[in-house]
């Protein structure tokens, strides 16, 4: 997994609460078999008209989303459908932390395995990047802290293994390759006591 | 449990069963490859094809939705192939939806830690399992070491109280729940439904409970296991018989829950007072009763659900002319759901403009339906009668809303499009989207209720 310390960038803002994960990546794009490919896929039906035109009101079509690497999104952000496919389509996309004051259960652990850093703040501090589209902002990870232009600093929530898993870069999966001994002394006790 | 949690880590859990199809595999199998990892147990790993299949055939051959969607099934052949893994192909007497297939064939036990690529997973909690949907990535690791890591989760309790009134199903207690929790009010929880109405339920109809727990933002749901689940279980395809039968359920009436447990939060929720319900806008926590007027708006993403679904506020929304009606789904496909609209479709026919498919949940569901004669029911009244699969829950595989249209449905899933890209989505129970496709419109299915 990539190492991801320290995000910054100027914030887009998408601020609609429970947008779900078919709206991230609507299902028609999920026959793809790998993980690349996806970032055209992102927002499509929201960014797009029936058309397929790009709607230039939507945020992340505005001249000034261009390059932006945080993405301010509303409470619940990514409710629903477990698909991977939403945070692979946001990083394809250029982004590399979500904020909000609330991530969907199965979107935050899903993007935190991909090294998209899954950012939860107080609902004051949300509101506050919520008023304030395009400010220029530091998501730290190692502090758990978000830097504003001004200076000051608001504390995130962030589990201390995804924490430790962008930090370092250890994926998961190697995390429990290393657990083979435990992993093969629990099969051989539930063996037993099924006999 | 493998191993505990530490203070920068989580508790390593092994998943006793694990479950694989077609749409959130094939990256899992290719960090396999990148890596040459083997996958440790394919003897507790079952795979199915479900989502992206075609439901209509043609002169003896499947209608394929798209070249996309067909190479992603024969991509899980193939993987499957590769690592032994036990698959239940189109056309097999085993294949169905996931979540209708598991439980059908036994494979899914109480006390069970149960994982699948798939946020409907907690359906299998009706068993008393522990179910969860997880990641593509999530997926790989369980392939290649069974074991997941996890936060110990908090748990909200759901006492449920007072009788359903007649044509008030389990659906419309669910779609009821969500209401008052809203779609983020379950969040990170596992949710325990209990009390005297969920002991009441049939196996089926707790599946369709605990099958839309995610649709409150909650990591799983389940019930504790009693007799009603046994009954049920027993004689399944993959369960022992007999004396080791009552074995192991000897050990699953232990599961049962305590009396006076506490948990984390808890709420008490009323179903005496519930009518069949029906969403009325974007996600499934935008419902009302089918006689009540559709609420005003209170916020700016509940105008846009209603401006998205062309409904006005303040009216009810029966008698809204309806395009399509779609009866299937891990939610409502199972063949109690089928008997339910079969006796409101028998001896009617569907609303001209009203398209019908009626799709059941597994081969077994099918067959099943076929010798009950719900088939040709179904088919007299005009509806057309699929093939198992997901079809228009997801709309992958060619099934799908033309924009615009507007649909009543028994899934579990009303978001934009979620139907086909500009469709529109009203979730109800299997009676009132039966009683839907014969007024053509949005309809309460007490009105032809037996007197």
């Amino acid at each position: 997994m990539e190492r991801r310390v320290r995000v910054e960038s100027r914030t887009v803002v998408l601020p609609l609460d429970d947008l779900d994960t078919d709206q991230v990546v609507p299902a028609r794009f999920l026959t793809a078999t790998d993980r690349s490919g996806l970032g055209a896929a992102l927002f499509h039906d929201l960014r797009r008209d029936r058309e397929g035109r790009l709607l230039p009101d939507f945020p992340l079509n505005r001249q000034e989303a261009a390059g932006a690497r945080i993405l301010v999104a509303g409470a619940n952000f990514g409710c629903g459908s477990s698909r991977e496919h939403a945070p692979w389509a946001l990083l394809e996309a250029g982004f590399a932390a979500v904020v909000s004051s609330s991530l969907a259960d199965i979107f935050r652990a899903n993007a935190a395995r991909n090294g998209l850093v899954p950012v939860e703040v107080e609902a004051e501090v949300h509101a506050r990047l919520l008023a304030a589209p395009g400010i220029r902002l530091v998501v730290e990870v190692e502090r758990r802290l978000l830097q504003f232009p001004d200076g000051s600093e608001a504390p995130f929530r962030l589990a201390p293994f995804a924490r430790r898993c962008l930090l370092t870069g250890l994926s998961p999966l190697e995390f429990l390759l290393r657990r083979e001994p435990e992993i093969s002394r629990h099969e051989r006790e539930a063996e037993r006591s099924a006999r | 449990m493998v191993s505990p949690a530490g203070p920068d880590f989580p508790a390593t859990i092994y998943a006793d069963l694990h479950f694989l199809h077609e749409v959130t595999s094939p990256q899992a199998f290719a960090l396999l490859r990148e890596r040459n990892l083997p996958v440790r147990r394919p003897d507790r790993t079952w795979a199915v094809v479900d989502h992206s299949i075609p439901t209509r055939f043609e002169a003896g051959a499947p209608v394929w939705g798209s070249e996309a969607a067909r190479s992603q099934v024969e991509e899980l052949e193939r993987n499957c192939a590769e690592h032994r893994i036990p698959l239940f192909r189109m056309g097999a007497p085993e294949q169905g939806i996931v979540h209708v297939v598991g439980p059908e064939l036994g494979l899914t036990r109480p006390g069970a830690t149960i994982v699948c690529g798939d946020s409907h997973t907690s359906t299998h909690g009706a068993f008393g399992a522990w179910a969860f949907g997880i990641g593509a990535t999530e997926v790989a690791q369980v392939l290649a070491t069974q074991c997941l890591l996890q936060e110990r989760p908090p748990t909200l309790g759901i006492e449920v109280s007072g009788s359903l009134a007649p044509g008030v199903s389990a659906k419309d207690l669910i779609l009821g729940i969500i209401r008052r929790l809203g779609v983020g009010g379950g969040r990170g929880f596992v949710l325990e439904y209990r009390g005297a109405t969920i002991r009441g339920l049939s196996m089926e109809e707790r599946m369709t409970v605990c099958n839309m727990s995610i649709e409150a933002g909650a990591r799983a749901g389940l019930i504790a296991p009693d007799e009603v689940t046994f009954d049920w279980m027993e004689g399944r395809r993959f369960l022992p018989r007999g004396d080791r039968f009552g074995e192991l359920v000897r050990d699953w009436r232990r599961l049962a829950g305590d009396e006076g447990a506490v948990f984390d939060a808890a709420e008490s929720f009323d179903a005496s007072t519930l009518e069949p319900m029906v969403t009325w806008g974007t996600n499934p926590g935008m419902s009302c009763g089918i006689s009540e007027p559709t609420p005003a708006p209170q916020t700016a993403e509940e105008r846009a659900a209603l401006e998205y679904m062309e409904i006005e506020p303040g009216r009810p929304l029966s008698g809204r002319a309806v395009d399509v009606v779609f009866i299937g789904s891990c939610t409502n496909a199972r063949i109690s759901d089928l008997r339910t609209a079969a006796a409101l479709f028998a001896g009617r026919r569907v609303h001209p403009r009203t398209r019908t498919l009626v799709v059941p949940g597994s081969a077994a569901v099918k067959e099943q339906a076929a010798a009950e004669g719900l088939d040709e029911v179904f088919r007299a009244a005009g509806a057309e009668w699929r093939e198992p699969g997901c079809s228009m829950c997801i709309a992958m595989n060619g099934d799908r809303l033309a924009p615009g249209q507007l649909a009543v449905s028994t899934s579990n899933r009303n978001f934009r499009g979620r139907q086909g890209p500009g469709g529109r989505t009203v979730l109800a129970s299997p009676a009132t989207a039966a009683a839907s496709a014969i007024a053509g419109a949005v309809a309460d299915p007490r009105r032809w209720l037996p007197a």
